[in-house]
């Protein structure tokens, strides 16, 4: 997958946060392959230090986060402020409309893209799957679209998968990562046989038995469905067909 | 003077914003600052007078998703 003239090799992004420690967020990193990590900046932060010491040492591309923003000014200032701290342009923009459905705030969303974007940041904006919006965002001058799969953190998998697709059919020739509500390989599985370049999640790793060994499933999950997709599935069809050949079946009575 | 530093109230000697940031204790490179609501760079923070009540944010690099 190319992005914003960077070629990333792995198609899963991984978020760093709710790990049970950091030696092992540091070994599903490893597991998952994974080449683009999203990180944060808060208040308090005693482990700040080790964290970016942590991260820097798996040889990933941080991706920092504005999660969190409610408004188009809290988000274009937490960007500029993960610009300096991380040193990338890189930016996953989150404007969020409300607290509890963690849902983009779309009209906040474009505005703040069409400024970072003039900014020289290189804008992944956190959508949804609508058409129009991810048009108003490409225009205003981002060159990748994360719609979601299902709101935040709650492993809902793909919750509107027509759309998804139509959106993937909308838009051919654009980077789209499904970013949020993944919650089994299965399900990011799913995505990547439907065209999607690439997966971004996190809670389904971190808050797995063994976040190390399911950072493993999501590997082979994404790169299988990557590979049907690149082999070209059979269309459904309502009525059997039989697969053995009719022809020369022997008759017994 | 009194000022809010991440949301708290807080008691400062600090004429700058620099000189907040060294009297927390944090390490300058490790940090980003906003002043009133706007960021600012590093390289900016010496020349960033402090007046009462002005509120500051000082964030560290942390876990997201």
């Amino acid at each position: 997958m190319r992005v914003y003239g960077t070629e990333i090799a792995s198609r899963l992004l991984l978020g760093t946060a709710q790990y049970p420690s950091p030696a092992i967020l540091a070994e599903a990193v490893a597991a998952s392959g994974a080449g683009v990590l999203t990180v944060s900046l808060r208040r308090e932060g005693g482990g700040g230090a080790a964290f970016r010491e942590l991260v820097a040492r798996t040889g990933c591309r941080l991706l920092p986060n504005t999660a969190g923003c409610h408004t188009v000014k809290e988000a274009v200032t937490t960007a500029q402020m993960a610009r300096e701290l991380f040193g990338t342009n890189w930016i996953k923009l989150e404007v969020i409309g409300h607290s509890d459905s963690l849902q983009p705030d779309v009209f906040a969303l474009v505005e703040a893209a069409r400024i970072l974007a003039a900014e020289g940041f290189s804008v992944f904006p956190y959508t949804t799957e609508d058409l129009i919006v991810g048009e108003r965002l490409l225009a205003a001058g981002c060159e990748v679209l994360m719609p979601w799969g299902a709101p935040i953190g709650s492993g809902q998998g793909l919750r509107t998968p027509s759309a998804l697709r139509a959106m993937r059919a909308h838009f051919p020739g654009v980077p789209l990562i499904v970013d949020a509500g993944i919650g089994a390989p299965s399900q990011a599985a799913q995505a990547m046989e439907m065209g999607f370049d690439a997966v971004l999640l996190n809670t389904a790793v971190a808050k797995a038995g063994d976040p190390v060994a399911m950072a493993r499933a999501f590997a082979r999950a994404i790169e299988a469905g990557a590979e049907a997709h690149a082999a070209g599935l059979m269309p459904p069809r309502d009525m059997a067909v039989p697969s053995t050949p009719v022809l020369g079946l022997a008759e017994f009575g | 003077m009194r000022l809010e530093l991440n949301g708290k109230p807080h008691d400062t000697e600090a004429a700058t914003l620099a000189e907040l940031v060294a009297e927390t204790g944090a390490d300058g490179a490790a940090v980003a600052t906003a002043h009133n609501g706007k960021f600012v760079p590093r390289n900016v923070r010496a020349e960033t007078a402090l007046m009462p009540g002005d509120r500051i944010e000082v964030l560290s690099p942390m876990q997201g998703g």
